[in-house]
């Protein structure tokens, strides 16, 4: 294997990683902040994954970069708008465990 | 093998350790301000990655907003929600767990075997912009993404209105629907839970 630089598929792989990282702790977690945390790994294994391909495949035009740039800035405003859910949440039901929010079941 | 591509080597499995250990720490540490400390050493090695390819400016953006405005955003909320409570058993917990595990397990599989059979058409690294990548960021944003742009804003400025009214607390000294008085004190302790009824 020619190593003059880091292989692609190294950013890629951890980009993958982290994804199911991030799956795994949405799916698993109890307490509400965690899955909101888990969520926001799963948005940076996505920025990994667009500021790889910037700068192996378009590496002139970089479009990559500005895709990341407007992510961060959904991410910043759906934790804002999230954690405000919490904490609404929490003042009705005096618990974040996710079992108990079971509002919409039917 | 240059000595700037070992320490890039170096520096990639570094970074990459500490993400993907710290990843694992915020999901399966008990204490969930362990996880938020995690979290902001996760935010701070993706950075560190970012540099590595050669995206300064992103890299800054990622310490700024996901360190600096995030990470302290879940710290806060952890700091008002931080209840101590035993939760309730779960009945099939265990085979809850065992299918969770093995979808992402499955979808690891896939994605790696993904990007390592694929090939991917690589651009001639000498066409690298490299340290201008700023520059031509700026020109993104003000000519073919400037609607985008823009709309960021629009949703920026929706997302804090937005938090506002949902978290802030309510000030009326009666109930709309029932015309109860509304105790003004900590309604997180002092009041009944609204929506317990059916627990």
């Amino acid at each position: 294997m020619n190593l003059d630089t880091i292989p692609l598929q190294a950013f890629l792989i951890v980009s993958s990683v982290l994804f199911c990282i991030g799956i795994w702790g949405l799916l698993n977690s109890r307490n509400a902040v965690r899955v909101l945390m888990s969520i926001e790994l799963m948005l940076n294994a996505v920025n990994i994954n667009l500021m790889a391909f910037s700068s192996y495949i378009d590496n002139n035009l970089i479009q990559g970069q500005v895709f990341t740039i407007f992510v961060i800035t959904v991410a910043a405003a759906e934790a804002a708008v999230g954690l405000a859910i919490l904490l609404s949440l929490y003042r009705n039901r005096v618990t974040v465990d996710m079992e108990s929010f079971n509002l919409l079941k039917w | 093998m240059s000595i700037a591509v070992t320490t890039q080597i170096i520096c990639f499995s570094v970074l990459s350790l500490v993400v993907i250990i710290g990843a694992l720490g915020v999901i399966l540490l008990e204490s969930i301000v362990y996880s938020a400390f995690l979290l902001g050493g996760v935010f701070m090695s993706v950075a560190g990655l970012y540099l590595l390819l050669n995206a300064s400016f992103v890299a800054a953006a990622q310490v700024l907003v996901y360190v600096g405005a995030v990470n302290v955003l879940i710290i806060f909320a952890i700091m008002l929600v931080n209840k101590k409570e035993d939760l309730k058993p779960i009945n099939n917990l265990k085979s809850r767990r065992i299918i969770s595990t093995s979808i992402c397990l499955t979808l690891l599989s896939l994605l790696i075997r993904v990007d390592l059979s694929n090939v991917w058409g690589l651009a001639d690294p000498k066409m690298s912009i490299g340290e201008e990548s700023t520059i031509r960021i700026g020109e993104h944003l003000f000519s073919d993404y400037l609607l985008p742009f823009e709309v960021a804003s629009v949703l920026l400025l929706m997302a804090m209105i937005g938090a506002i009214v949902l978290a802030r607390r309510d000030v009326m000294n009666e109930d709309i629907s029932t015309g109860l008085p509304v105790d003004q004190e900590l309604i997180e302790k002092s009041s009944e839970p609204l929506l317990m009824k059916n627990n």
